[in-house]
């Protein structure tokens, strides 16, 4: 009995455990439902897995299945969030318990019961568990916004190194706090019109209605939803790794206010986009976006920075080869920041590029060519979102040494040789006609499968690994029962 | 040793990439036993139309069996080249459209009144030949749907018979019949009921030049060489109304250039087949994917 006890205990009670539990559930859902398209449905493997799993696909409802798909993934990336920001900062232990307990059932029901629904036939039961785990989920939000407010003088930043009101008020904790207010905001934008398409299965895919002249305010409001939830997940997950990597100094009280600055504008434009004030709605993201990309830049120039002294700090005068060796010496510690910059080449680039060229060159593209490069760029920002927990996991979970070196590195070559291709793919309008493309697209396709399927494959070994772990005795998961992460801040 | 291979195989794989396409490989030559000339009468009646089934109605009109062949197209252009209806402007086959009423909304380009391109004769891709005098067919393609054909010069050719695209509605009904299939064969889709990204047709080479068009009709039972094909006619016997090409419809919507197509094609995946997935791109567009049949009123 206390073998099982204390396992449940590390699992949903340990915020390594939690994780732990997500990353598998996401891995595992990966796994599955990945093999239901693309090269894998060309293969024969969706036949496959559609008959010996017993799946009911009806061709009507794809969309509706995709979009419960998306959301099983996303909210449990929301539950990963939730628990590294409630472990990092300082709060009630009401509050913390309050909001992984909500989150942790929300997510698991929704994921669950969401997938059962969208997959294997449509038990009404199913769908009402499945819309309560998201409801679980956007009150342990609003716990989590009364948990960190950050005018409680408990919470004051005490030490001058970090960004602070002359009060004493954490604006690191603001920036937290404006991330998470938004988010809840944001999920209605998703949760009303949800309700609306969901009712009477008359859903659809943003990327197949883009080109419509005329969309009604539902149809903005899911645009607007889906855009902002994920760049509100990157938001928090910078101001995450930030955390982690003990962001601070004069970098910091810049970036902290732009992000608070950044994240509110970027919102208000998206939220306006289902408003009259539509037509300057992109001119308000563009205001938004540009002092939270800042933001993210001044962390990757500390950070950066820091790698260097710290890894030079034996030598007297390194040389420019010293400091790159430095640089790169833990790409775990390396690896976030780098993600962010490579972002740039293959969204954040992308996406301004058509933004900018939309008329001139793409919507001069077929709408089919139009939708691989948005649901390409944003399976782009997905993946290096994930990259990025992957990083701080391998860090959370004490790899060390050659381990951590293949783990880190492993990451960083397969998921940009993947993102490299992808990237390329969705560009190859530009350089190549349909007639000539095939040995381009094969060549492209052999590179994207086989990075993400090495990356898989690393994270299966990961899991893998921690299951086996878990029926010893004095495992790993026993060192990691009790320890928060706050604990483990990069001093 | 180890990263070395890697790389090497990574290098290799991505070396792959560059091979040049052979656009003019050996085409397998099938009789389908389909006539291009063939027309459905598709009677009035209301029609379940989307992917949300919304009843709509249509009138009585009628509908090719199939989609336009290169044979068919070639021989509209030595017509219309002998009367005028069309002209050789460079590399380019031109013909005049009345243009579209402008309303200035956001993204919408204007479409004059004036000569637009029909095709392009210098894209290698092109199977119909022009010799300075007349037009032919590239051997083996007869009885292939015609592509690289923009919406002008679908249209063109339909208004020069005095019949028209289909509606996207007409096009929809006639591929559906009045249940609510997502297929026009039924519910199901297998690689033997249409032409599509790698379904393994006897046309494709996923390995060089990927997917090529099938001949029209080719997807009806028969079996060619060995490969049996399933009976994939629409409920009015209408044949490739999923995959092979995309077809090409009628509607000018109101503050949009852009022009509806239905059907998806040899280049998409199974989920771009079902009746209800509209594609569209500016009507100066054309793609070796891309095709068109006409429809007219019911005398």
């Amino acid at each position: 009995m206390h073998f099982i006890k204390d396992r449940f205990n590390y699992l949903f009670k340990s915020t390594k455990g939690l994780i732990l539990v997500a990353i598998a559930m996401i891995a595992i859902i990966t796994a599955l439902f990945g093999m239901l398209s693309g090269p894998m449905a060309e293969m024969g493997v969706r036949d496959f897995v559609v008959r010996v799993f017993k799946m009911d696909i009806v061709q009507a409802e794809r969309e509706g299945r995709i979009v419960i798909l998306y959301h099983s993934i996303a909210m449990a990336v929301i539950a990963i969030e939730t628990y590294m920001v409630t472990s990092l900062l300082k709060m009630k232990e009401f509050y913390k318990k309050a909001v992984r307990s909500l989150i942790t059932v929300g997510y698991l029901t929704a994921m669950i019961f969401g997938l059962l629904f969208a997959y294997w036939g449509h038990n009404w039961a199913f769908h009402g568990l499945y819309i309560t785990g998201l409801v679980l989920i956007f009150f342990a939000g609003i716990l989590l916004i009364i948990a960190l407010w950050p005018w409680n003088p408990d919470y004051y930043q005490q030490d001058a190194d970090f960004a602070r009101t002359k009060k004493g008020v954490d604006i690191e904790r603001i920036a937290f706090f404006a991330t998470a207010v938004t988010t809840v905001i944001s999920a209605l934008f998703g949760a009303v019109p949800g309700s609306f398409f969901g009712n009477g299965f008359e859903t659809f895919l943003a990327e197949n209605i883009i080109r419509l002249p005329e969309k009604t305010t539902m149809e903005y409001a899911v645009i607007g939803h889906l855009h902002i939830m994920l760049a509100l997940i990157a938001v928090m997950l910078t101001l995450i790794i930030g955390r982690w990597l003990n962001f601070k100094g004069i970098l910091h009280k810049i970036a902290m206010p732009l992000m608070i600055l950044g994240t509110i504008v970027l919102n208000l434009g998206v939220w306006g986009v289902s408003t009259p004030l539509e037509p300057i709605a992109h001119m308000i993201i563009y205001v938004g976006a540009t002092p939270s990309m800042l933001a993210a830049l001044l962390l990757l120039i500390w950070s950066w920075g820091k790698l260097i002294r710290d890894g030079t700090a034996h030598l007297k005068k390194p040389n420019f080869l010293q400091k790159l060796a430095a640089l790169v010496r833990d790409p775990l510690k390396f690896g976030p920041t780098w993600q962010m910059l490579y972002m740039n080449f293959t969204t954040s680039g992308i996406g301004i590029f058509m933004a900018i060229r939309l008329d001139e060159i793409f919507r001069v593209w077929p709408a089919r060519e139009e939708r691989i490069e948005l649901t390409g760029h944003w399976h782009a920002l997905s993946a290096i979102i994930a990259t990025i927990i992957l990083f701080y996991y391998g860090d959370m979970i004490g790899l060390k040494g050659k381990i951590r070196q293949i783990y880190g590195w492993a990451i960083i070559f397969f998921s940009d040789l993947a993102l490299a291709g992808v990237t390329i793919f969705e560009m190859k309008r530009l350089f190549i006609t349909e007639a000539e493309q095939q040995p381009l697209v094969n060549g492209l396709m052999y590179a994207i499968d086989f990075g993400l399927g090495l990356l898989l494959v690393l994270l299966a070994t990961i899991m893998v690994w921690r299951l086996v772990d878990l029926f010893k005795k004095k495992g790993r998961w026993a060192e990691e029962v009790d320890v928060e992460l706050s604990q483990e801040v990069i001093k | 040793m180890k990263p070395n291979l890697v790389i090497l195989l990574l290098i290799a794989m991505l070396a792959s990439a560059c091979t040049p396409v052979d656009l003019n490989a050996a085409m397998p030559s099938f009789d389908t036993g389909v006539n291009p000339d063939a027309w459905a009468k598709i009677p009035a009646g209301d029609f379940y139309s989307g992917q949300f089934n919304d009843p709509q109605a249509t009138i009585a009109y009628e509908i090719m069996v199939t989609d336009v062949t290169t044979m068919q197209y070639a021989a509209f252009l030595n017509e219309a080249l002998q009367e005028g209806f069309i002209k050789v402007d460079g590399d380019k086959i031109m013909g005049y459209y009345p243009g579209d009423e402008f309303h200035g909304v956001k993204h919408e380009i204007p479409i004059n009144s004036g000569d637009w391109v029909f095709i392009p004769l210098n894209d290698p891709a092109q199977r119909i030949e022009f010799d300075g005098t007349s037009f032919t067919v590239q051997a083996g393609y007869e009885n292939h749907p015609m592509t690289m054909v923009s919406w002008f010069g679908a249209r063109g050719y339909c208004d020069y018979y005095g019949w028209r695209l289909p509606s996207e509605f007409e096009w929809e009904k006639a591929a559906r019949g009045t249940d609510t299939r997502p297929f026009p064969w039924g519910n199901d889709i297998q690689r033997e009921n249409a032409n599509f990204y790698a379904s393994r047709d006897p046309f494709e080479n996923m390995a060089s030049f990927g997917s090529r068009t099938s001949p029209v009709g080719f997807y009806n039972g028969n079996t060619y060489d060995g490969y049996q094909t399933l009976d994939s006619a629409s409920p009015y016997g209408l044949y490739d109304m999923a995959g092979n090409v995309w077809q090409w419809t009628g509607n000018v919507y109101e503050g949009m250039h852009y022009r509806f197509m239905r059907g998806g094609s040899k280049d998409t995946y199974e989920m771009d087949l079902r009746i209800w997935v509209r594609n569209n791109a500016t009507p100066t567009y054309f793609s070796p994917g891309v095709g068109f049949r006409c429809s007219r009123d019911t005398n």
